[in-house]
């Protein structure tokens, strides 16, 4: 596209307009450009930095056509404590597999294995991402870069475009499509993850303003260690290390052994060990091979190492524990159709944006499933958008702006203190006593304050030009914490990333999702228990 | 956070201003990127291997700014180290061909 075009003004129209620019968006529009649909992708940020996929080193969920793929669904399953659904878990693997190939197909840098075959199971994020963008762009696709979205048009039945910002000139713009996919990310509640400063749960906000349920929103216990003070949430190093106090001192687990792995079920010990005190890791249990592979497979883990003259091998270095919110968790924007379609017309989600859960359950599903998921869901996404905007053609004349929170305030807007905004939806969000252990009591006492903060965002809360940006984004943090609340609240039980310390053990009645609606009053209720879904659906 | 955009190396391209995820850098006006916005940086690396001459330096500290100066990264080599380790060159992508990350999964399990 050229220079012209992207000043060209506050109104454009196309087929097809793709929120968000990481690995789900980037499929998105390729599929729907693919079904000779006109695209416009707009990325908050820039196609092929954004996300965070784009800083990271991700593993695929990459199993060939076979007999083996059965087996390895069903293994698959059985980590997504019952949530998950074997069809869609099928048809993501199979779809995610493809975008591989064509990844081969296209010319993609996959290294070779010692058989000299290509390894396409891992994706180099910034090189991945940087790919991606370009076959974007060759497909014919106008990317918008740094132009944020604020809130969804709709004509009443159907969503029907979209409106935002552009962040270099503060101007505003408005496109009008035949339907819109939201690829916008999951929602890091403000911690400082890798790629992580722009997953604010925009995408949700705007998807319920417009009467999408979201589902899942409970499964937000995620959390991964990281170098203190870092932005590295990146585990895979960890299974070489083991855990001391500073002095030197071995952390040990609950059966008194040595606490070593932590990318295994360790991370309860871990937590634990870390409301104690400061934890410091070494990763002495790499081998000379191993550590040399990190080093040259992870680079970016060692940047903090490297800037800080720590040798991580044989050196302590602090570690926490970062919280992943949706982003490494699992909610997300319910969907209602194997297209990705959500409950409302016109309206699609796909890679965090949409709930993971028919894919990873109750489980966070790690880097190689959610990348999978990404791929094909932005797929399916990007056709079923092309097919509704088809199906349906352009009415262009129609569109209301459903922007709420931070955008028009309910009541008179007047100065809000940003920073006591984020600092009391993380307060709710973040810490390892309330988010990683909850409980029914702390969960109560968290949503009543939840709801001050949200009446002081819904009633006061504005901006003006490119400062309306970190507005929604504090209002769509605010909507996602009460999700996440009103869920891990309902579900009276433990299960996968969700832990209740009231309610240590998995119960096989709430063997079912639970749905989150609703902005000024938020509504969870319990899905039909997965056996009956399933029987629904077939 | 970034902290440094040497202005001896830039040769004011405008790359990190555009590729920034977090709108981070504006141009002064000799067209020199400043950084506008330190405070949204996400510390994700990626302004330092999408630059051509290897023309900054972000700290791994992310929640906030730390003192150090051009000389000292200078010194201590850094400048362009995450490029090199990764194979990228003059802000161009490399060297995914050549991740061992797969020994690193095989082992993992």
């Amino acid at each position: 596209m050229t220079d012209d075009r992207r000043r060209a003004g506050p109104q454009a129209e196309t087929d097809v307009l793709v929120l968000g620019g990481g690995p789900a968006g980037g499929w998105a529009a390729l599929a729907a450009a693919g079904a000779g649909a006109r695209v416009v992708l707009a990325d908050k940020g820039y196609h092929g930095t954004s996300g965070a996929t784009a800083p990271s080193n991700t593993g695929t969920w990459c199993v060939p056509p076979g007999e083996a793929r059965a087996e390895a669904v069903e293994r698959r399953w059985q980590r997504t404590h019952g949530l998950a659904d074997r069809r869609w878990m099928h048809r993501t693997v199979d779809r995610a597999y493809a975008n591989l190939l064509q990844l081969v197909e296209w010319g993609y840098a996959f290294p070779r294995d010692d058989q000299g075959n290509l390894y396409v199971a891992n994706l180099r994020g910034p090189d991945y991402m940087h790919f991606l963008r370009r076959k974007v762009k060759a497909a014919g696709v106008t990317i918008l870069d740094h132009h944020p979205a604020l809130e969804l048009l709709s004509d009443g039945d159907a969503v029907t475009g979209a409106a935002g910002l552009s962040r270099r000139s503060g101007e505003d713009w408005r496109i009008h499509a035949g339907a819109v996919v939201l690829a916008t990310g999951g929602c890091a509640f403000f911690e400082r993850l890798m790629g992580g400063g722009g997953l604010t749960g925009d995408g949700y906000l705007m998807a319920a303003e417009a009467g999408a349920a979201l589902s899942g929103m409970e499964f937000t216990g995620k959390y991964t260690l990281a170098p203190h003070d870092s932005s590295l949430n990146k585990g895979l190093p960890y299974r070489w290390a083991s855990f001391h106090r500073q002095d030197g001192t071995p952390i040990l687990d609950s059966k008194g052994r040595p606490l070593t792995n932590g990318i295994g079920g360790t991370d309860h010990e871990l937590a634990r060990a870390l409301l104690d005190g400061p934890v410091f890791a070494r990763l002495d249990l790499a081998e000379p091979a191993m550590q040399d592979w990190l080093r040259r497979g992870q680079p970016n883990c060692f940047l903090p190492y490297d800037r800080r003259g720590i040798d991580p091998f044989t050196q302590l270095f602090r570690v926490d524990l970062t919280a992943e919110g949706t982003v490494r968790g699992t909610g997300g924007i319910r969907l209602a159709g194997d297209d990705c379609a959500t409950e409302v017309p016109g309206l699609y989600a796909a890679g965090d944006a949409a709930s993971r859960e028919n894919v990873t359950g109750a489980s966070s599903g790690g880097g190689a499933v959610n990348a999978s998921w990404a791929m094909a869901s932005g797929w399916f996404a990007g056709a079923g958008a092309a097919r509704h905007a088809r199906l349906r053609g352009m009415r262009r004349a129609a569109g209301q702006a459903l922007g709420q929170a931070g955008l028009r305030p309910a009541a008179a807007a007047r100065p809000v203190d940003h920073a006591a905004l984020v600092e009391a939806l993380r307060a709710e969000t973040i810490p390892l006593d309330r988010n990683f252990f909850r409980t029914g009591d702390g969960l109560a006492a968290g949503r009543e304050r939840l709801e001050g903060v949200w009446a002081e965002i819904r009633d006061h809360l504005s901006a003006e030009g490119a400062e309306r940006l970190r507005a929604r984004e504090i209002a769509s943090v605010a909507a996602s914490a009460r999700w996440s609340l009103a869920a891990a609240e309902m579900r009276r039980e433990s299960r996968g990333v969700h832990r209740r310390a009231d309610l240590p053990e998995t119960d096989a009645a709430w063997t079912r999702r639970i749905t989150v609606s609703g902005l000024d009053r938020v509504e969870a209720r319990p899905d039909f228990p997965a056996t009956q879904a399933q029987e629904r659906a077939s | 956070m970034i902290e440094i955009v040497s202005e001896s190396r830039c040769i004011r391209c405008d790359i990190c201003v555009r590729v920034c995820p977090a709108n981070v850098f504006d141009k002064d006006d000799e067209g020199l990127p400043v950084i506008a916005r330190q405070q949204d940086c996400q510390t994700c690396y990626l302004c330092e291997i999408y630059c051509p001459t290897d023309a900054r330096f972000v700290a791994e500290r992310a929640s906030g700014p730390v003192p150090v100066t051009e000389a000292q990264i200078e010194a201590a080599g850094l400048f362009g180290s995450y490029a090199r380790a990764l194979g990228w060159s003059r802000g161009r992508a490399g060297g995914s061909d050549r991740d061992p990350t797969m020994h690193i999964r095989v082992a993992q399990v």
